[in-house]
């Protein structure tokens, strides 16, 4: 391939300056493929396994076709309301918690160097912590069933949340906040009316993302049995049923598409308004 | 409301002579008024109606998912003594008092953090390559042809949309256990979100660099290569970290369904109710997550100071 630096050293005549490139970029590109490199070998992959596995992957794909619904469409409709049920209560009961922790961890309406750095730190810590591992959690305390489900998406989003709404609340302007005190306002109408205006389009547009991303989550949620599509969805996969797998992973792309779609419209809406 | 002053009087500044400033007549401020009520009427009736639609979809909802307060409150006590346990090593004693004891399988266990680690760094590596390649070619700015552009698009759509832990379960049947179906579940969902996400940073570029190399007789490589990656480069490598963040927490639950890493043990222990081997491979994984969080964000830091 001729590069149009080579193209131009062709030139007689034509001196280029020299490309400088500093020793720390060419170490960390040589580190990082040098890790991804050695990764195949400690991972256990090999290209014999790759290829063996891409073929039998092409038998499932036509085993997949045409997708059907082997008679339990009513069922699969259900599950897929309860999915959306799921993500619906767990957003909204994750926005309960959060939306006060949120104020609690904003650097300027709690002052306090320390209160705001453990908040911060513990809910980056609990954020790690998938919606999965969650739902396995609730389903040994509240049992099987969707309410598991619904506390595992909440309990996942309550720090992630909390966190983008301190971050929103220390963006905020200062001035109404300040204009509030100076007409007499108390702490509390300062933050009424200084503050939530501001914040409240940013915190229902989080609220529409959480909700679609909540809502792939809650289709999955169903593989460690807390409610929703994604029990079936593993159960048809781990008895190789491919047709009834493909219609119910078709389901959930149409569905989480149409959540996108509409989502976006709203989001879009509430952005627009605030500015 | 607009403040409501009789006509023709006159404000403190013009009484002191500055100027001679006249406040609007009733008949310039009733249109006014009108529109200002209007307006506010208009903001109530949105926000009244999405209220409304709200408590319809959560009083469906609630029949949907199955609350039941009841439980609920049953299970609370549940859920605080959940965490008790998790502090506790099976002898009854607290877990710190015996740190040895609480990180017995801790070999093992930093060997299948290792593992995931490793699926996250190869799985979003590898989606890295994909979405710029998807990118690249779903961008209108840098291919005329529409269909190509509707075609990638909708694959990135379909590797986006579908999670990646159901990628894992059908490649666990195709490629068999072990972290491949999961690297490349990975792999697949990477390369649709960041495919989406990197579209829409080429796409508000600055073209002006592109048609110099073009004007200069450059094919199309050499025009992506120095009209487009310099202006998106660092914008890639933060989207990118952020992924691999992401993928780390992934690839800790991939193995739920057998396909590596440290989830698989995790799955077991909880299912098995072995408390303090949850909290202890819990605490390692927050730990680790939490650390590259932090390195993460300083690396982004200093690469979008690069661009400024």
């Amino acid at each position: 391939m001729t590069t149009l630096r080579t193209e131009l050293l062709a030139q007689p005549g034509l001196t280029l300056p020299k490309r400088r490139v500093s020793f720390g970029t060419v170490a960390t590109i040589v580190a990082a493929s040098l890790a991804y490199l050695s990764a195949f070998p400690l991972l256990d992959i090999s290209p014999d396994r790759f290829w063996r596995g891409l073929s039998q992957l092409g038998t499932i794909a036509r085993l997949m076709l045409p997708p059907e619904t082997g008679g339990h469409l009513a069922l699969y409709l259900d599950a897929l309301v309860q999915t959306l049920s799921i993500a619906l209560l767990g957003t909204l009961l994750a926005s309960i918690v959060a939306l006060p922790l949120g104020f609690l961890a904003a650097r300027n309406v709690v002052a306090n160097r320390v209160v705001h750095l453990l908040t911060r730190r513990s809910m980056d810590a609990f954020r790690s912590i998938d919606a999965l591992i969650w739902a396995l959690i609730w389903v040994n305390v509240v049992g099987l069933g969707p309410f598991a489900g619904l506390l595992a998406i909440a309990t996942s989003d309550v720090c992630a949340l909390a966190k983008l709404m301190s971050e929103a609340v220390e963006a905020a302007d200062r001035r109404p906040v300040e204009a509030t005190r100076a007409v007499g306002g108390s702490r509390l109408l300062e933050l009424r009316f200084g503050l939530l205006p501001q914040i409240l389009p940013i915190f229902a547009s989080q609220l529409l993302y959480f909700f679609e991303s909540n809502t792939r989550s809650a289709t999955i949620i169903g593989i460690v049995g807390a409610g929703g599509i994604g029990l079936h969805l593993y159960e048809q996969i781990r008895v190789l049923e491919w047709q009834q797998a493909s219609f119910l992973i078709l389901l959930v792309l149409v569905t989480v598409a149409l959540i996108d779609a509409i989502s976006q419209r709203l989001r879009a809406g509430l952005i627009g308004r605030s500015r | 409301m607009l403040p409501a002053a009789r006509e023709g009087e006159m404000l403190p500044a013009a009484r002191e002579g500055a100027m001679l400033i006249a406040t609007p007549g009733t008949a310039q401020l009733d249109p006014l008024r009108r529109a200002y009520a209007e307006a506010g009427a208009a903001r109530r009736r949105v926000v009244v109606l999405g209220a409304a639609v709200l408590l319809v979809g959560v009083a469906l909802a609630w029949v949907g998912a199955e609350v039941d307060p009841a439980k609920f409150w049953r299970g609370l006590p549940n859920a605080g003594s959940y965490v008790g346990r998790l502090a506790h090593l099976d002898t009854g004693a607290y877990v710190w008092t015996d740190p040895k004891y609480w990180f017995w399988g801790l070999r093992r266990w930093s060997i299948e953090l290792g593992q995931t680690l490793l699926i996250a760094y190869v799985g979003t590596a590898s989606g890295l390559a994909i979405g710029i390649a998807g990118s690249v070619l779903a961008s209108a700015n840098l291919v005329r042809s529409a269909a190509v552009r509707f075609a990638v698009r909708r694959v990135l759509e379909f590797m986006r949309t579908v999670p990646d832990i159901v990628f894992a379960l059908v490649f666990v049947v195709a490629f068999g256990l072990g972290p491949l179906p999961g690297v490349l579940a990975i792999t697949l969902h990477t390369g649709g979100t960041l495919g989406k996400l990197f579209t829409e940073v080429v796409e508000s570029i600055d073209l002006k660099p592109l048609e110099g190399v073009a004007a200069t007789g450059g094919s199309w490589l050499s025009q992506i290569r120095f009209g487009v990656l310099p202006q998106v480069l660092s914008n890639f490598a933060s989207y990118a970290l952020l992924r691999l963040e992401y993928n780390v927490r992934g690839a800790a639950v991939i193995g739920f369904v057998g396909a590596g890493g440290i989830g698989q043990d995790l799955l077991v222990a909880i299912r098995k109710f072995y408390y303090s081997d949850v909290s202890a491979m819990l605490l390692m994984l927050m730990l680790c997550v939490m650390v590259i969080d932090i390195v993460s964000e300083k690396l982004r830091h200093r690469l979008l100071a690069l661009d400024s």
